[in-house]
């Protein structure tokens, strides 16, 4: 188990790190999503103990291990380049932590070869890793991590560097490889997509600080803020000020988006509502619906989807399409959004949804 | 898909052949020429033919200078490429001490040869040069000008102080090279520093120490300007190098046709062993570890 408390880093009077509380079980499987420069790597090398934090504590197995040395500690990690000892085959590559661990010959070589098996390294166990396509070099990083049998293991973005079919697949063993092995597995990286398709428990990080952690698909469904919805959210979300009053939204130009029933119960005021681009229709989607007026900025088409960048009361919105659309830029289009799809948050950019939940119950109790 | 040919291409290359051939090709074409040729002033020349390699290749003289040459050379390397690599290591990878330091090293690199070399000639001159005084002040009797061993010292203690710079900065664009993930990584693994050095930093430099070498060998082999200022090959011809008995020859003597053979065997010989090192270090580089199982 892993768990930091109130940690902060702080580099040259810049704040990297803002306050972090997160406790990560053994066995587990977690996630830290977030955009480039949000503290993710920053916080791994706190988890690590690369970087001793500013303030806070970090602890393994409730032991405190602030400030002690990576280098005692039991801690394996994978990058986002392919680290490999350049000039060592990948069996020694494989091997060099059992080395130092001062392991038995036919010890090592039984988990050489285990590991080397599992990441489909076989084959290429008597090359050097320059001579490794990509995909080979981070399987053999990978399993130098696996072999260590390491209390904490930190991916930072594996497989960013890799093409689409190599992630698919490392994507799918890694959960189940590391999981096994008991370890607390951190991972991070910018897609949300990655985030859903690995699943276990995401922390969404933003400017230093975890603006939400729990199970990966709560998190998505129910982000406590505007950030983590944000964070959340590839492409962009959509984001819209509204004006309640009664059982209805007014835009800034009047128009009116019926409340869902749930919605309804929410005080009359202004509210930031956001909503995911494969919730912005650009053909009626249900009756309840509502028309808004829009212009096309760019449309692009990935081949099995087309993203619609378009302005809409001001707004730059993206609206996400299956299939092939073809629209002209600069052309006025009508575009359709539900308020049922509708994330609420008041104007801190907190989320209401409790609100509206707690008064549910309340009336259902 | 049909490949089109275009002759237009050649074009566009002619001025770069044009330029190659007045520079390089027909200045070697008379080489080759005069090589084979014995003459006598008034533009007579005498076919000879492998005569004056015969001679040459088993002349003592030309032994001489070329073990000559191949000590200095080897020694340069055995010096400059460790010493290089120490001080690029030693070098500060950010801050203000960065500029400084690549300032500092690239200045021995700015200094004419002959600049070089009258700067070392005056430097080690026992009456008014500083390390010649001092060195006689301590009672080292230093005096380039008749003791061999001084002279060797000089000129090869010049040759480091001119070029080792040129292996620092090459190591030091090698070491910057490489991602701080290795070193994280290499932490994490609790690797002690002398393994980061073996394992991560020297393959790491492995192609610049490459071209290092190469370059410090085929330069140091041709070397004329720094020891014909300092010692003008002496005292006696204790550092004749070929270069300077090559000048001799052709300019001093006016031997054309020995000069050009042996214009012609210097330039092989740089070339076989730039070829021998290019193919032992590459070969170095790509040389696999044993694994657990074969050892």
């Amino acid at each position: 188990m892993l768990e930091l408390r109130g940690v902060s880093k702080t580099v040259d009077g810049m704040d990297h790190i803002r306050g972090v509380s997160l406790r990560l079980e053994s066995g587990s499987l977690n996630v830290l999503l977030g955009p480039t420069l949000s503290g993710k790597t920053t916080l791994m090398r706190l988890m690590a103990g690369l970087d001793t934090p500013t303030a806070g504590q970090v602890l393994v197995n409730g032991q405190d291990m602030t400030g002690v040395s990576v280098r005692k500690r039991d801690v394996a990690m994978v990058y986002q380049q392919f680290i490999n000892y350049p000039a060592l085959t990948v069996y020694e590559n494989i091997a060099s932590p059992l080395r130092v661990a001062g392991l038995k010959r036919d010890e090592i070589d039984k988990q050489v070869r285990k590991a080397a098996d599992l990441m489909k390294l076989t084959p290429y166990l008597e090359r050097t890793p320059l001579n490794l396509s990509g995909g080979q070099q981070q399987r053999t990083a990978i399993a130098r991590a696996l072999v260590k049998g390491a209390h904490l293991v930190l991916m930072d973005e594996p497989l960013a560097n890799l093409d689409y079919k190599l992630r698919e697949e490392l994507r799918d063993e890694l959960p189940k490889i590391f999981s096994e092995s008991g370890a607390v597995f951190v991972y991070a990286t910018t897609e949300p997509t990655e985030a859903l398709l690995l699943g276990g428990r995401t922390a969404t990080l933003h400017e230093g600080r975890v603006s939400q952690f729990g199970d990966t698909i709560d998190v998505y469904r129910n982000p406590q803020d505007i950030v983590t919805a944000q964070t959340f959210s590839d492409p962009p979300l959509n984001l819209l000020g509204l004006t309640k009053s009664g059982g209805e939204f007014r835009t800034s130009n009047g128009t009116v988006i019926p409340a869902s029933e749930e919605e309804k119960r929410l005080p009359d005021g202004h509210y930031k509502v956001g909503f995911r681009p494969h919730h912005l229709y650009l053909q009626r989607p249900s009756e309840d619906a509502v028309c808004l007026p829009a212009v096309v900025d760019v449309s692009e088409i990935t081949g099995s989807e087309s993203f619609i960048h378009l302005t809409c009361l001001n707004h730059r919105w993206v609206a996400l399409e299956h299939g092939i659309h073809n629209v002209d830029v600069d052309a006025n289009i009508d575009v359709y959004v539900d308020a049922k799809n509708f994330m609420i948050f008041d104007d801190d950019g907190r989320s209401v949804a409790s609100l509206m939940n707690a008064s549910h119950m309340a009336e259902t109790a | 898909m049909e490949k089109t040919v275009n002759n237009k291409a050649w074009f566009m290359v002619l001025p770069v052949l044009l330029l190659v051939a007045f520079t390089a090709v027909i200045p070697l074409m008379t080489v080759v020429n005069y090589a084979f040729q014995d003459s006598f002033g008034n533009n007579q020349f005498f076919w000879v033919g492998i005569e004056w390699f015969q001679e040459l290749l088993a002349s003592e003289r030309f032994h001489d200078a070329l073990v000559r040459n191949l000590i200095f050379s080897f020694s340069i390397l055995a010096i400059e490429i460790p010493l290089g690599i120490g001080i690029a290591l030693c070098m500060p990878k950010k801050g203000w001490g960065v500029p400084v330091c690549l300032v500092l090293m690239a200045l021995p690199l700015l200094v004419p040869w002959n600049v070089v070399g009258t700067i070392w000639q005056v430097f080690g001159r026992a009456d008014i040069g500083l390390l010649g005084y001092f060195l006689n002040l301590i009672g080292i009797n230093y005096n380039y000008t008749q003791d061999p061993i001084a002279a060797w010292a000089t000129v090869i203690v010049m040759d480091v102080w001119h070029w080792t710079s040129l292996v620092v900065l090459l190591c030091y664009a090698g070491l910057v090279s490489i991602p701080e993930a290795y070193y994280q990584a290499a932490r994490i693994d609790g690797a002690s520093r002398w393994a980061v050095f073996r394992y991560i930093q020297l393959p790491k430099m492995h192609s610049v120490l490459l071209i290092a070498v190469l370059l410090r060998f085929m330069d140091s082999f041709m070397i004329y300007t720094e020891p014909f200022v300092v010692t003008g090959g002496g005292p006696g011809n204790s550092t004749t190098f070929l270069s300077i008995d090559l000048v001799k020859m052709a300019i001093g003597q006016f031997d054309l046709g020995p000069a050009a053979a042996m214009s012609l065997v210097y330039f092989l010989i740089i070339l076989l062993f730039s070829w021998v090192f290019y193919t032992v270090m590459n070969n170095a580089g790509a040389e696999k570890k044993h694994y657990a199982g074969e050892e």
